[in-house]
């Protein structure tokens, strides 16, 4: 990665990739006497699917809650659009853009899938609580918006047909498409993913694929994602961490990863005679 | 009033239409679209505008007099547009079939020498593209729908949107050309172009002028008195002549409100939001929505169980008669008003049929249980027989004479014969003027005084002068005994029941009937849900033991009642096989407006039907799919195949020998 500038580079495909958004410096994360993270430095620049892989157990999860700001770590500091991030609230992390999906859903099953996105929209609606309970002035205007920008969203994932269904009615794959939307209607910089392909087939994971393209794409999201499944790993991302026991041992593209011997190692097992 | 010359004193073209609406209708709603979870409108001023500024826009991209420009997409009012919008540059709007694969979309592409491309999305602009460096003559793709579109080379693709911009920038150059060109176009000009969906063989471009679309829809709006108040929901492929007719033709005519759903997904949601008064529907779609009221009736409470079947009862004895205007006794028709009230009205209401005042079913044979069920709940709904040469119509029922086993009357206007073959031929002012670049089939299709053969055998009712319709005249045929063999009579008939989705009946030149059967996945699925079967894939439910001791019932029972018919008694179905796939469009079995290709299959799975005549009780196989993104895949199954019990007819043997 030695010809990248501080200014970005560009893609294979064309895209243009900005400067740094996100920097981790030096992450050391310990629950206890055990050491998940140890040591980790990259970065996250503007506009690009930033993938983190490993097997299981290497750290992932823990690194994206680093990211997330849900985990503190002992070492290291994180960087975040030029400022040095301290410990944070969930809600200042998301007043700063930055949205997730979980690995197990986390959606509010008895609600619509409308009323689930829009609970994304909450740091967008600023007239109080008693104006939104009489629906009156302010409060109606900006529900109004919201929706707007909401139905944007539902056409965009093509989930008009299950706009007003209750989300636990949903099969597990359109769920997940759900908490995308969720995330997307918060309008983040940069959106987490928590495996989202995790548990589908092939059709959908093709869907999802496509969407977390055409996300970046769009509204030029800065995405960081934790996978498993290599080929869409390697098919999505414009640049890959890869993590082993809490360690980082490897990073670049997915090119430079693939041909990486530490990590075929990994992936593949080595010989320990 | 009605009379020929009235008509070619009106207007002579759909814009010439389009403006008189926007005059005659302007504040009228003339299109809709669910956007954005709204339903957005366009009044008829507002629409003419539109299509004014994309026509303009057109223009500045030079298209030109006689440019054949394809439009691929959903239902939407923009691409409604486009093709009018093309028909005010002097062009020739061809609309094609947005499920095709991009390989049968090279063919007709090429063979209209398209030179400008409007598509719906991304997906479509995706194939052209793919098919453009086979076919040089498309020197210009616009696109409706943004989404993905950035990246792609623009120094030949434009966005819809900013075409119509263009236009609007532009109109001060264009305006002038534009008004010559709306001017010259005259009722003997092709007015669109559509491709037959082709049981045999490559589509054939049917060349439609001004003159049959605006006669035909004249007549039809006439025919069922349709007015400018009528909604109806544009959702069937806009490829196919009836979405043109009903869509654009009668629309235009009578200026109603055409809406579009927001994705098919949503379509039943949409029907039922908008309540259309003029509906069509091939007899899938209400075979599909009876199903899964009857689905739903099963998991209901035994009250609710209790009233359905009981008010059902007096519909189905009192209904249709009610609708006819037909005398019924006082109780009767209290029984029934309380049934509207409690289960018809509501019933009608979810499936969005509650204003339906014309309903027409097409395309295929309706179950009689399917099209009586409709007619009882109070909605009218009619068979029409139609075909894309004819601009639809060729008959149609009037209101107060349905039935499920006619096609109706000649309609308004439409002359019919039939053959001493037995072939149905028709003239009318809506007959085709040619198949496009195709002088020899345009030949042996219509004569020089003006009648085209349908293709069809059937016959005129005697006492009521209804056109009954028994098959596709070339696939009636002999058996080896010379008996009569008429397979779309039995597979109608076994369709009909909602287990089976397709039947395949094969028999010509052979000693006895067999059958190919393709279970239906939502009614068998929840059956066997309820007899707790489990199954893990379609093709471990079609080879189910219990599945095949059902069909061969429904098989069984489709004998009994073919033998009842001292003519077509040989066709009784000896041997059954249940299909381990879907038959598809993609695969090329069937076409994209479902009609089953016979010779395609006959050669596909000759092994299958070998297994049938020599005897075996299985058979493995190994078929080659194609996936909905051009691959192509294999299925391996074993099949097995069931002997059905057939009914000798007393009489027919006597005469046999």
């Amino acid at each position: 990665m030695n010809e990248m500038t501080t200014e970005g580079y560009t893609t294979a495909d064309g895209r243009k990739i900005g400067g740094v958004l996100m920097e981790m410096k030096n992450i050391t994360l310990r629950f206890g006497g055990v050491v998940a993270i140890k040591d980790i430095s990259f970065d996250i620049r503007e506009g690009e699917i930033r993938a983190i892989i490993g097997p299981n157990g290497a750290g992932k999860s823990s690194m994206l809650n680093v990211i997330s700001g849900f985990y503190v770590p002992q070492e290291g500091e994180v960087w975040f659009r030029g400022y040095r991030r301290g410990p944070m609230k969930p809600y200042q992390v998301a007043r700063l853009g930055i949205a997730r999906t979980f690995q197990n859903i986390a959606l509010f099953e008895g609600m619509s899938v409308l009323d689930n996105i829009m609970t994304g929209r909450l740091n967008h609606m600023k007239s109080g609580m008693l104006a939104q309970a009489l629906w009156w002035g302010k409060a109606e205007r900006e529900e109004s918006e919201n929706r707007e920008q909401v139905e944007k969203i539902i056409d965009f994932l093509e989930i008009q047909n299950i706009r007003k269904t209750p989300v636990g009615r949903l099969p597990y794959g359109l769920k997940k498409r759900v908490e995308l939307a969720r995330a997307l209607a918060a309008e983040p910089r940069l959106l987490l993913l928590d495996e989202p392909m995790a548990g589908m087939n092939v059709e959908e994971k093709e869907d999802m694929s496509r969407f977390i393209l055409d996300v970046n794409d769009e509204f030029g999201t800065t995405i960081a994602l934790i996978e498993h499944d290599m080929g869409v790993v390697m098919d999505l991302s414009d640049r890959v961490v890869v993590m082993d026991y809490g360690k980082k041992i490897g990073d670049g593209t997915p090119d430079e990863v693939r041909s990486n011997q530490d990590v075929i190692d990994a992936y593949l097992g080595v010989a320990h005679d | 009033m009605a009379t020929d010359s009235a008509a070619s004193a009106g207007p002579q073209s759909i814009p010439a239409l389009l403006a008189r609406n926007a005059e005659r209708y302007a504040a009228l709603p003339a299109y809709r679209e669910k956007e954005f979870g709204i339903w957005q409108s366009w009044t008829w001023a507002e629409a003419a505008e539109e299509i004014r500024a994309m026509a303009l826009g057109f223009l500045s991209l030079g298209m030109e007099r006689g440019d054949y420009v394809a439009i691929i997409g959903r239902n939407r009012p923009a691409l409604y547009w486009s093709m009018v919008a093309a028909q005010m540059c002097g062009a020739i709007p061809v609309p094609l079939y947005q499920d095709a694969v991009a390989e049968e979309m090279a063919y007709v592409l090429d063979h209209c020498g398209a030179r400008f491309v409007v598509c719906g999305d991304q997906e479509q602009v995706d194939k052209v593209i793919e098919v453009q460096d086979r076919i040089h003559h498309i020197e210009h793709v616009a696109y409706l729908d943004k989404r993905g579109m950035r990246k792609y080379d623009h120094s030949r693709m434009n966005a819809l949107e900013d075409i119509v911009a263009e236009g609007r920038a532009g109109h001060h150059r264009y305006e002038g050309e534009l008004d010559k060109r709306i001017a010259e176009l005259g009722y003997d000009q092709t007015c669109v172009m559509l491709y037959t969906s082709g049981t045999t063989g490559k589509p054939k471009g049917v060349v439609l002028s001004n003159r049959n679309i605006i006669e035909t829809s004249r007549a039809s709006v006439e025919f069922d008195r349709l007015t400018h108040n009528e909604e109806v929901l544009a959702y069937l492929p806009m490829a196919w002549v009836g979405d043109f007719i009903f869509s654009i033709g009668q629309a235009y005519w009578a200026g109603f409100t055409v809406n579009c759903p927001e994705s098919a997904e949503t379509m039943m949601t949409d029907l039922r939001e908008i309540g259309p008064t003029y509906f069509f529907a091939p007899p899938r779609v209400f075979e599909g929505q009876l199903t899964s009221v009857m689905i739903r009736m099963e998991d209901a409470s035994r009250l609710k169980k209790w009233l359905f079947h009981r008010f059902m009862a007096v519909a189905r004895r009192v209904g249709p008669a009610i609708l006819d205007g037909k005398p019924v006794g006082g109780g009767d028709r209290l029984a029934y008003g309380l049934g509207n009230l409690f289960i018809y009205g509501p019933l009608k209401n979810t499936l969005g049929f509650s204003r339906v005042r014309v309903g027409y079913t097409a395309g295929e044979a309706i179950g009689p249980e399917i099209f009586d069920f409709y007619r009882s709940l109070g909605i009218n709904l009619k068979q029409l027989y139609g075909q894309t040469e004819a601009s639809v119509f060729i008959t149609q029922q009037p209101d107060g004479e349905v039935r499920s086993d006619t096609v109706g009357v000649p309609s308004p206007g439409v002359e019919v014969r039939i053959a001493d073959s037995g072939e149905v031929y028709y003239r009318s002012p809506g007959t085709f003027v040619e198949y496009y670049k195709n002088a020899e089939s345009t030949a042996s299709t219509k004569d020089a005084e003006g009648w085209v053969a349908t293709g069809d055998a059937g016959f005129f009712e005697p006492d009521t002068g209804h056109l009954r319709i028994i098959d596709r005249a070339k696939d009636v045929g002999k058996m080896a005994d010379g008996r009569l063999f008429a397979p779309k009579y039995v597979e109608n008939k076994l369709k009909f029941f909602p287990n089976i989705l397709e039947a395949v009946v094969f028999g010509a030149n052979r000693d006895r009937c067999t059958a190919f059967v393709n279970i239906d996945l939502t009614a068998v699925g929840n059956w066997a849900e309820r007899n707790n079967i489990a199954y893990s894939s379609y093709q471990e439910l079609a080879g189910h033991p219990k599945v095949y001791d059902m069909i061969r019932g429904h098989v069984e029972e489709v004998n009994r009642s073919v033998a009842d018919d001292p003519m077509l008694s040989g066709c009784q179905v000896h041997r059954f096989l249940i299909l381990h796939k879907e038959l598809d469009a993609d695969d090329g079995e069937m076409t994209r407006t479902r009609k089953v290709r016979r010779n395609v299959i006959g050669e596909k799975f000759a092994d299958l039907i070998g297994a049938l005549y020599d005897g075996s009780d299985s058979i493995y196989t190994e078929t080659e799919v194609t996936y909905e993104d051009g691959r192509k895949g294999k299925i391996r199954a074993t099949l097995r195949i069931e002997d059905a019990a057939v009914v000798e007819p007393a009489g027919q043997r006597m005469a046999a020998e």
